[in-house]
């Protein structure tokens, strides 16, 4: 079984964005730049899955200007075996993103698709359900727990009321969930042996996909402050504050 | 061109942050048409249909419906799509599992999440978690939106006697199979539409020091919520998340006990109207959006809050 796992170059999680001040978008130039994080429990669990037998090869992919290169060399520093990088430059859709990888899979064959649920920048929620449409693939997403059978793959979902187990066919699309495991620290030597692994370059435009946003981004503004608010001495002081200032107990 | 609505139920009643859906979409154009995808589900079609804000109910009622699939879903929702401008739900986990299946087929860029609806085409949606707020033009013929149900007030649930059509069920998937659902039943205001939102994190230390929470939740007729690390250490399910990838709550009074506050927890919670940080890091972050802070320790403040709550002589329920 061979698994593709796609992963995302986003702003470090840690980093307290900041808005440009012309409205046109976020500032990135000098900022800590990550692997989006549900996009390291993919990887993860692909690699795990590799080393319970149960798969031979795991693939890592990733759209995005040459810098995404990096994302890509982690992900083969923690176990993947070879890499992809498709180049784009500027803003792309998940909906071009995922007719990206749906060419990917055209070529590669994997019996399973990964990624993280969401992307934590956009925050869109998209290109894993998307690329299971466009594939006509089942599409298993926020997934908290992974079980690989015979031909299907009992997948544990986290969703509002609870969890919900579904079982889908092979080939499927899994988008993973922040507790389907504990993504492990790449060590010195296998970052030293990922520089040896190969990632073929890919550019967007040899695949014959418009990656044009279709969304115009009209313009892009800081969230309203909030108001300071004050700290108070004690218990007695913060009840009576919310009873008869705030008035909301 | 109306807009079409697509409702979450469990083919028995209507889950309540559909009306939240409708309410936006009737914002975008009054002629919200909902499509209820179900099995046996006539109550769910005729509560929509009471609903003043709905024009007409699409009931699909099939075994198909039995369990919700987004593969069965999808195939229903295409079949009529070409009838509307907009196809529109909940950025729930029912819609943000749900939506993007049916944009990538109609080949449309999907809007998730939307907090403002300034026309028809143009939205407001937040990215990083809740650090900047985009402004979007969708250019696309059909418009897949999804929306924030907590920034929308619900439609109200009578008034209304939309006419109720019976449709006909999409292609049956042979993808993926229903199993089974666990549900965390509780006689607690709901998370996502409590007025009070009482929260644990990290420094609650176990699972079992949130009985903390719950008296101070009982007390104030309040849901319970959680941060990530919380929920990561098993110290509480995961319907009790809240931040960027859990829920977004906008509670009147948010109290958040040995929570730090990451960036990411404070996207779930910090559009709340009164916010209450509890904890001993004078230095958390927390801190810095809640309205009162007490800087204390969490063991000795809750029960001593508890206390405090009993001597009042009404509390607002």
């Amino acid at each position: 079984m061979k698994i593709l796992v796609a992963v995302k170059r986003v702003i470090d999680y840690n980093v307290q964005i900041r808005v440009k001040e012309d409205g046109t978008g976020i500032v990135t130039d000098n900022v800590k730049m990550s692997t989006n994080p549900p996009d390291d429990n993919a990887i993860e669990e692909a690699v795990k899955i590799k080393e319970s037998g149960k798969a031979t090869e795991v693939v890592a992919v990733s759209v995005g200007e040459e810098k995404a290169q990096e994302t890509v060399r982690k992900a083969l520093a923690v176990g993947a075996d070879r890499g992809i990088l498709v180049k784009v430059e500027g803003i792309i859709e998940p909906l071009a993103v995922s007719k990206i990888l749906q060419k990917i899979v055209d070529k590669e064959k994997p019996d399973l698709v990964f990624m993280g649920k969401q992307a934590i920048d956009d925050d869109c929620n998209q290109t894993g359900q998307m690329l299971a449409a466009l594939l006509n693939w089942p599409q298993a997403t926020f997934a908290s727990k992974i079980e690989v059978k015979d031909k299907t793959l009992e997948v544990t979902r986290e969703v509002d009321e609870g969890l919900e187990t579904i079982e889908v066919n092979l080939p499927a699309i899994v988008t993973c969930d922040l507790r389907l495991n504990e993504p492990r620290y790449a060590s010195l030597p296998n970052i030293m042996k990922a520089k040896k692994k190969p990632i073929e370059q890919i550019n967007a435009s040899d695949l014959g996909i418009d990656t044009k946003p279709r969304i115009e981004q009209i313009k892009v503004e800081e969230p309203p402050k909030r108001k300071a608010g004050i700290k108070v001495a004690s218990v007695e002081e913060l009840v009576q504050k919310l009873k008869n200032e705030a008035k909301v107990i | 061109m109306p807009v079409l609505l697509i409702a979450e139920h469990n083919n028995k009643e209507v889950k309540p942050f559909t009306f939240n859906a409708i309410s936006a979409a009737s914002q975008i154009n009054e002629d919200v048409h909902v499509l209820v995808l179900g099995s046996n589900s006539d109550p769910v079609a005729k509560s929509i249909s009471e609903c003043s804000n709905v024009k007409k109910v699409i009931h699909i009622n099939n075994e198909l419906y039995d369990n919700y699939l987004a593969e069965n879903y999808t195939s229903a929702i295409i079949k009529i799509s070409e009838n509307y401008s907009h196809i529109i739900c909940s950025a729930n986990t029912f819609g943000k599992n749900l939506m993007p299946r049916i944009a990538a087929i109609l080949d449309v860029s999907q809007v998730s999440d939307i907090t403002k609806v300034i026309s028809e085409d143009t939205f407001i949606r937040p990215i990083y978690a809740g650090n900047a707020f985009a402004t979007v033009k969708s250019n696309d013929k059909i418009k897949c939106v999804t929306i924030r149900p907590t920034s929308f007030d619900p439609a109200p649930s009578s008034g209304g006697s939309a006419e109720i059509e019976n449709g006909e069920p999409g292609d049956a998937s042979e993808l993926s199979k229903f199993i089974k659902k666990e549900e965390i039943k509780s006689d607690r205001p709901e998370l996502g539409t409590a007025r009070v939102v009482v929260s644990g994190g990290r420094g609650m230390q176990s699972g079992e020091n949130f009985k903390l929470i719950t008296a101070v939740a009982d007390k104030l007729n309040a849901a319970i919520g959680a941060s990530r690390a919380a929920v990561d250490a098993g110290y509480i399910t995961n319907d009790h998340q809240v931040g960027q990838t859990g829920k977004v709550v906008v509670p009147d009074l948010y109290i958040a006990v040995g929570i730090s506050g990451a960036i990411q927890h404070l996207a779930g919670m910090k559009e709340s109207k009164v916010i209450v940080a509890i904890n001993k890091d004078g230095e958390a972050p927390i801190f810095s959006v809640a309205d009162y802070g007490l800087e204390a320790d969490l063991f000795d403040a809750l029960p001593k809050f508890l206390e405090e709550l009993n001597k009042l002589n009404t509390i607002q329920k």
